[in-house]
């Protein structure tokens, strides 16, 4: 049913968006954009051409069947525990009313501003062999290392508990805003139908959120491949890894980026199937008429069930690893609160703010074109541009300091032939080179969350819009803003989020005498000074807490009807 | 209002009239900055910092080309200064103070890069578990008895890889391959941590005997954490091959590059760092051996006593640095 009234709406679409916008700026507009963002993604495909077959057959021979192994266990890992952990908290904070429920629908969010490598340091100095729980184990009772059982941490599936713990938010977001938009008349249509409550869960919910949480899981997807911290802290033979060890280690970065790409070829693959999972399904939402979701009050026992599966990942992918840091944290931080510290955070924090907003800006701009003159080019070069989020943040900042470099470079020798001045490096090791490589590795978060937000405005709304009178800029201020405004903050404030946590391109990048909270973070804990290290890693969670709980509101808000 | 204005042009003018040095470092901010400071307050220069890995800054430099603002590289391991070297990047520098603080072994043949302070790779083991005269060598640890009982750090970690292409250099390749395959076959677990992570697994009774940089021991023995302390305590140092080559030693240090446009002041630095104030800082702070041979060591570092020391050529590290990650991969050296 959903399907063949959105099918009605389709050739409408088409009539509309040849008339809405001058088409031929934007597009030419949209494809250089996605150009320039593409370079430090040309520069890893580039290195296609240049076989390093040596290295290739060495690595094929020792190393390579483990660094695959290791990244599929990861993705589907991380991909089935991060829905489990997303997805039905989702629907149960949605649907019904528990003890709690209404603190955990925005406390669920949490572990997004938790770095995956910070939880890795706290779970690892809490329950590792040499850690106080086992220490204690040991002298409780008299055993030795090699008389009990205990759950190694540092191994492949500590790593996708940790990467899932902090992960999980991505879907659980996307999930829940997608059941909180969901029309009360379709479920209750199903329940009429005969449907109990798992069904109208799994045969009308599901299927109706997918896109939205495929987005989620997609994110989840590309995080995890390129996550370095974690599973090199884990000692976990994984692409990433293998990336830098070629890299650093055999010295070879050719072969390096052709490892990379190679992990691009994964993750197109996996957009790929995705999509052609979903064929040609689309899901709009029939009615607009929302009456306010009635939350079923569960019985005591019921409620009791609920609460603890929701407040698990809370628990474990925020509430511990935060008291661990903060326990940490009290006896270090008279020695690592400087003056220098509010440097950092300010630092942190503005970096944050100007990549966010840009992103936004950029997202919104691609979008548009994309809506108005759809064109297979505009597609794939859109879709190109969203890899970026996949490839391990030191695969990028080399992918732009290389043409960054080059420009300058070449600059400044024209200029000293011609006029003989020396512009020197112009733009590399400035601010700007960091925020280019930022947006490159950030853009798909914000373009699939405002593409998904567009997506769920009908055509053909624009068109009756049009019909009375109004022009294409009002129709985007009066109409598609605040509807997407839950949306588009959604997408402001993840960016914050990850900027905040990025640390790999901002080591690589970064100008003189600047750092960030992550840097610090990154050199306490590299020297294995975890304590210290527990207090810039706290400043990060907190500095995230605030727009992830602004997210939320933002998000319970957008229901039509909600007060 | 007016006033205000000149005052701060007059001191925007002084910045940018005031000396400078630029310095990429692979040293942690934390483990130089002190330092850097003290320059500052002696010399009036200011130091413009840099932190980040090697291999990246070297890409870096490398990328930037002539035009790199950097006049300094700071490396933790003389791998990095010799492949540095082998792109050319660096400079020479002939100044009498560093040629009589630095003994030879301890610096490039051609004056490109200088070692500013020792650190050497030992054995550290459980006095409880372990008979002090079991041990012998690295080569040893590659022998039966210690199946199961060794710990050490991925192989990803260039401080490993510095002490393998050490061994080629002694051995060859043949025989450092036989001793790496019989050392991963001992191994307790599958690599995971840092050097003090595996001090610690010592300590909690996962491994008998362990391959570590000792700085790290000695920064636990002084660590304002009680947990640390008392996992240092419960392990001993063993110098490691006293009746052959002696102990592996590697190199934190520096160079100038090609690039720099403050030469002058680079070179001051350089000195600075030689001076018996940085190398006695180097020597309290960081629990490494001062180059200068005049400057005592710090207590703890005095109480593991003297030891025979590898006296190899260190370019040779660099030079072996491929060949050992890829013995390491084909052993199955995580």
């Amino acid at each position: 049913m959903l399907e063949t009234r959105a099918a009605q709406a389709l050739p409408n679409a088409s009539a509309i968006k040849t008339s809405l916008f001058k088409l031929t700026k934007w597009n030419s507009a949209l494809v250089f954009l996605s150009l320039l963002f593409s370079i430090p993604l040309a520069v890893v495909f580039g290195s296609l051409f240049f076989p390093e077959y040596e290295v290739w057959e060495h690595l094929r021979a020792t190393v390579l069947t483990d660094y695959i192994g290791n990244s599929l266990a990861l993705l589907i890992g991380v991909g089935l525990f991060s829905l489990l952990l997303g997805v039905i908290p989702a629907w149960m904070v949605t649907m019904y009313r528990f003890p709690f429920s209404r603190q955990l629908e925005w406390a669920l969010l949490l572990p997004m501003s938790m770095p995956a490598y910070i939880i890795a340091y706290s779970y690892t100095g809490a329950l590792d062999v040499a850690g106080p729980l086992q220490t204690m184990l040991r002298e409780f009772t008299g055993w030795q290392y090699r008389d009990y059982w205990f759950p190694e941490v540092r191994s492949l599936g500590g790593a996708i508990a940790m990467l899932s713990l902090v992960l999980y938010p991505y879907i659980y977001l996307l999930a829940r805003a997608a059941f909180i938009e969901q029309s009360v008349c379709v479920l209750e249509v199903s329940r009429t139908l005969g449907c109990n409550a798992v069904d109208a869960f799994r045969r009308v919910a599901l299927p109706l959120a997918r896109p939205a949480i495929m987005v989620g899981l997609s994110l989840v997807v590309m995080e995890t491949l390129a996550d370095y911290g974690t599973v090199q802290y884990f000692g976990v033979s994984a692409f990433t890894t293998g990336i830098f060890r070629t890299w650093f280690g055999l010295g070879n970065s050719l072969a390096a980026a052709q490892l990379s790409a190679l992990l691009l070829v994964f993750v197109a693959v996996f957009l790929y199937l995705e999509k052609r999972s979903r064929k040609q399904a689309r899901y709009h939402h029939t009615s607009s008429t929302y009456s306010s979701l009635m939350q079923q009050r569960l019985t005591k026992r019921q409620g009791f069930i609920a609460l603890a599966i929701c407040a698990a990942p809370l628990v474990f992918g925020f509430i511990i690893p935060v008291s661990l840091l903060i326990n940490w944290a009290v006896d270090t931080y008279a020695v690592v609160l400087g003056k220098d510290f509010y440097l950092l955070l300010f630092h942190s924090l503005l970096l944050a703010f100007v990549t966010s907003v840009l992103a936004l800006a950029i997202a919104l701009f691609m979008a548009y074109s994309n809506r108005n003159s759809p064109s297979l080019l505009n597609r794939i070069m859109v879709r190109f541009v969203s890899m970026g989020y996949a490839i391990p943040g030191t695969v990028i900042a080399v992918g732009v300091l290389i043409p960054f470099a080059w420009f300058d470079n070449s600059l400044d020798t024209l200029l000293m032939e011609n006029l003989n001045i020396s512009s020197g490096l112009l733009i590399s090791g400035t601010v700007f080179t960091l925020v280019f490589a930022y947006l490159v590795r950030f853009l798909a978060v914000s373009i699939n969350t405002v593409e998904a937000a567009l997506g769920k405005i009908k055509p053909v709304m624009d068109e009756v819009a049009k019909t009375t009178g109004m022009r294409a800029g009002t129709i985007v201020k009066r109409i598609h803003i605040p509807m997407m405004r839950g949306s588009l903050l959604t997408a402001l404030l993840l960016v914050f989020v990850d900027v905040l946590k990025e640390l790999p391109a901002t080591l690589i990048l970064r100008p003189f005498n600047f750092n960030t909270l992550a840097v610090r973070t990154y050199e306490l804990a590299n020297e294995e000074l975890l304590a210290e290290a527990a207090v810039p890693a706290l400043a990060i969670v907190i500095a995230g807490i605030i727009p992830v709980i602004i997210i939320s509101n933002s998000i319970s808000r957008s229901r039509p009807g909600h007060e | 209002m007016n006033k205000l204005l000149f005052i701060s042009l007059l001191l925007v003018q002084q910045l940018s009239f005031a000396a400078e040095v630029n310095v990429y470092s692979a040293r942690k901010e934390a483990l130089i900055k002190p330092l850097l400071d003290r320059f500052t307050v002696e010399t009036s220069i200011i130091v413009n910092l840099v932190t980040g890995k090697a291999d990246t800054l070297l890409k870096r430099l490398e990328v930037e080309g002539k035009n790199s603002p950097a006049d300094l590289l700071l490396t933790v391991d003389v791998a990095r200064l010799i492949r540095g070297k082998d792109k050319g990047l660096f400079q020479e520098i002939n100044s009498s103070i560093l040629e009589q603080t630095i003994p030879e072994y301890y610096r490039d043949s051609t004056n490109e890069w200088y070692g500013l302070s020792l650190r050497s790779r030992v054995i550290v083991y459980s006095p409880d578990r372990v008979i002090k005269n079991d041990l012998d060598s690295y080569i040893d640890l590659a022998d039966d008895k210690w199946k199961n009982r060794i710990c050490v750090r991925s192989s990803s970690n260039v401080y490993n890889q510095s002490m393998v292409s050490a061994m080629i250099a002694n051995y060859g390749l043949k025989k450092t391959e036989r001793w790496a395959e019989g050392l991963v076959n001992n191994f307790a677990r599958s690599p995971k941590g840092g050097d003090r992570d595996q001090i610690k697994a010592v300590a909690a009774g996962v491994c008998d005997v362990a391959l570590v940089n000792n700085y790290y021991l000695a920064g636990m023995l002084e660590s304002s954490q009680k947990s640390e302390v008392a996992a240092a305590k419960k392990v001993k140092l063993f110098w490691p091959n006293q009746d052959g080559r002696g102990a592996h030693m590697n190199v934190s240090g520096v160079a100038v590059l090609k690039s720099a446009k403050n030469k002058k002041e680079a070179t001051q630095l350089l000195e600075f760092l030689v001076s018996d104030y940085a190398q006695q800082w180097y020597a309290d702070t960081n629990h490494e051996y001062p180059i200068n041979p005049n400057i005592e060591s710090n207590s703890v570092l005095k109480s593991w006593g003297k030891f025979k020391a590898d006296d190899l050529n260190l370019g040779l590290l660099g030079k072996h640095n491929t060949d050992a990650v890829l013995l390491m991969d084909r052993v199955g050296w995580k």
